[in-house]
């Protein structure tokens, strides 16, 4: 495990602002780094049972138990997706993108009990057989601390250009 | 990359059983391909319930080109282009959205949504000039089939029923499996962006020697059974409707199987609303036929692809880019059934997709392999041998056979010839 978490039972309500700011941030850092390496099982490990990961379509208000997303992806989706690009044969990611994402303007928008709610940008530089694309995202994740190490819970990947049409979206984003 | 070159004699470019790479990347093709389909047969437009009610418009294309699907205030559908007829600019800038009229925002020029001009701005300007004949350009003909709403740019030429001809009982089938017998497509579209000739897309879908290769890793992953019907022993089959439509026809497995919505992976308890409302709707046996046969597989020439649980809508934008649209099908009056739809659609298709990426991964690489010139002709000889005729004169034969990808070139020279 990542030795950038402390161990020991951590109360979020008692950090100062700083100390929780700089706890998400290295979080993000970490699913940053695991996704760009295709750390797979590592990734899939950060999520809770009750996970949403999704990506909506056509705008950034949507229902996405009512209207089409372009990944809207529960716990045992988000295992499937990660069990079929360790075959080998997840074409679209063999050979796999190549990629470097960097995440700002980090907000912590609020805690309520073990859970942190979240906001950052996020920007992807991707590049595989078809050639270079450049993904632009507002981020919004639900973080949920479980034995001294967030977890996650929810993460909304708000591409800017969602309502468009756009390329092959594969690698973990 | 493109090739640009003159409009080469398309008959020396496909024979029978094999076809030439150019036919993928050439730009003279493509804009010839402009000119004599997308601007000439019926093209698949949008559907009904998109536009729901007086005043909806919703913005689709043929091709490049915007069109506006729009439901006036009688009710009547209404295909417009976006352009203003005074200096040309894109009228509206919206997807989608209600309103009677459109102002256009350079000089404000206004259009009732029937396409008519309704008034110059500063008409002092305009004395004596008549607002006849000054509004907005249309899809010359419009036809509609239980909902679907094509159009065709060329005023004269065969009906919408002479272009579907035996494709419409896929229509009829896809319909069939509501219990109101109508679509309500509500879900919204993704936009799948492809850096490939539309044609690979329009030749894959009904494909079915493909699956079992590049699907494996999540037939591997699901544990499904699906690999099977495109396995050497499936009795599915596929099918040469004429006029380019194709099919891929699982009907003759369901049937073995004999069990109802095995053909969704799902069973009639877990759908018990949707099981009773068909039932409702057709009687006992009629529902479990429709229910045993399931939803079609379906690649109506040249833009529109019912994939059992999805439509597709292709778009060619140039000729080495498409844009795949696809939403979940979603039955009147279904809602339980509905949210499975919706939920396994996200799940398989549009830039995520669990297939569809896959297949985009093919579509890219066919392209760039297009663009080399050695070997020169594609083969599309599969299954030759093993062609039939079925009750209806249509050609099939076995379900990884090229008898669909034969047919689509068969009707493509027809039309790029005539």
């Amino acid at each position: 495990m990542d030795p950038i978490l402390a161990e020991k039972p951590v109360d979020l309500a008692a950090l100062s602002p700083a100390d929780l700011h700089h706890r998400v941030a290295q979080f993000l850092y970490l699913e940053a780094r695991l996704q760009d390496t295709h750390a797979y099982d590592a990734w899939e490990q950060l999520w809770e049972d009750d996970a949403i990961y999704w990506v909506p379509a056509n705008g950034h208000d949507t229902d996405p138990e009512r209207q089409m997303s372009i990944l809207y992806d529960n716990r045992s989706r988000i295992k499937v997706r990660v069990e079929q690009l360790k075959t080998g044969r997840r074409h679209t990611q063999t050979p796999r993108s190549e990629l470097a994402r960097l995440i700002s303007n980090i907000e912590v928008v609020g805690v309520e009990g073990a859970e942190v709610s979240v906001r950052a940008n996020v920007l992807i530089y991707e590049d595989n057989l078809r050639g270079e694309t450049l993904w632009a995202a507002r981020n919004e994740y639900r973080l949920r601390l479980v034995d001294g190490a967030f977890r996650l819970v929810r993460k909304k990947i708000g591409l800017v250009n969602n309502a468009r049409p756009v390329f092959t979206l594969s690698f973990l984003v | 990359m493109t090739e640009t070159t003159a409009l080469p004699r398309l008959d020396s470019l496909i024979e029978p059983a094999r076809v030439h790479s150019r036919l993928y990347t050439d730009r003279a093709i493509f804009e010839e391909e402009m000119r004599r389909i997308w601007h000439r047969t019926w093209v698949y437009i949008g559907h009904e319930s998109e536009v729901p009610n007086a005043n909806d418009y919703v913005t689709k294309s043929i091709g490049p080109t915007p069109v506006l699907m729009v439901r006036d205030r009688q009710g009547e559908i209404r295909l417009l282009l976006n352009k203003c007829p005074h200096r040309g600019n894109q009228l509206c800038a919206y997807k989608q959205g209600n309103r009677a009229t459109f102002t256009c925002p350079y000089h404000s020029w206004t259009f009732a949504n029937t396409g008519e001009l309704m008034g110059y701005a500063l008409p002092d300007g305009y004395e004596g000039v008549s607002k006849t004949g000054v509004g907005l350009g249309k899809v010359a003909r419009i036809g509609i089939y239980r909902g679907f709403v094509f159009g065709s740019m060329a005023a004269e030429g065969p009906t919408l029923m002479e272009h579907l001809g035996g494709a419409r009982a896929a229509l009829d089938q896809l319909c069939d499996n509501s219990p109101t017998g109508e679509l309500e497509l509500t879900a919204g579209f993704l936009q799948h962006r492809t850096k490939a000739n539309w044609k690979f897309m329009l030749e894959n879908e009904t494909d079915g020697y493909h699956p079992g290769f590049v699907h494996a890793s999540i037939f591997q992953v699901t544990k499904s059974g699906i690999a099977n019907l495109y396995g050497k022993d499936s009795t599915a089959l596929t099918r040469d409707y004429g006029n380019g439509h194709t099919e891929f026809d699982l009907r003759p497995e369901w049937r073995r199987l004999d069990t109802p919505l095995k053909w969704f992976g799902t069973s009639e308890e877990r759908l018990p609303d949707y099981t009773a409302a068909m039932k409702a709707a057709y009687g006992d046996e009629r529902a479990r036929q429709i229910m045993i046969d399931g939803s079609p597989h379906t690649m109506i020439f040249p833009n529109l692809f019912i994939a059992e649980i999805q439509l597709f809508v292709l778009q060619p934008m140039a000729v080495d880019e498409t844009i795949q649209h696809v939403t979940a099908v979603q039955f009147k009056g279904a809602p339980d059934i509905n949210r499975r739809l919706r939920q396994q659609t996200m799940g398989s298709v549009g830039p995520a997709g669990l297939l569809l990426a896959d297949d985009t991964e093919m579509y890219e690489r066919n392209h760039r392999g297009a663009l080399i010139h050695d070997p020169e002709w594609l083969v599309l000889s599969r299954g030759l041998h093993r062609e039939r005729r079925d009750e209806n004169g249509f050609r099939v034969a076995h379900s990884t056979d090229e008898v669909p990808q034969r047919g689509i070139w068969r009707h493509y020279l027809s039309l790029m010839q005539e």
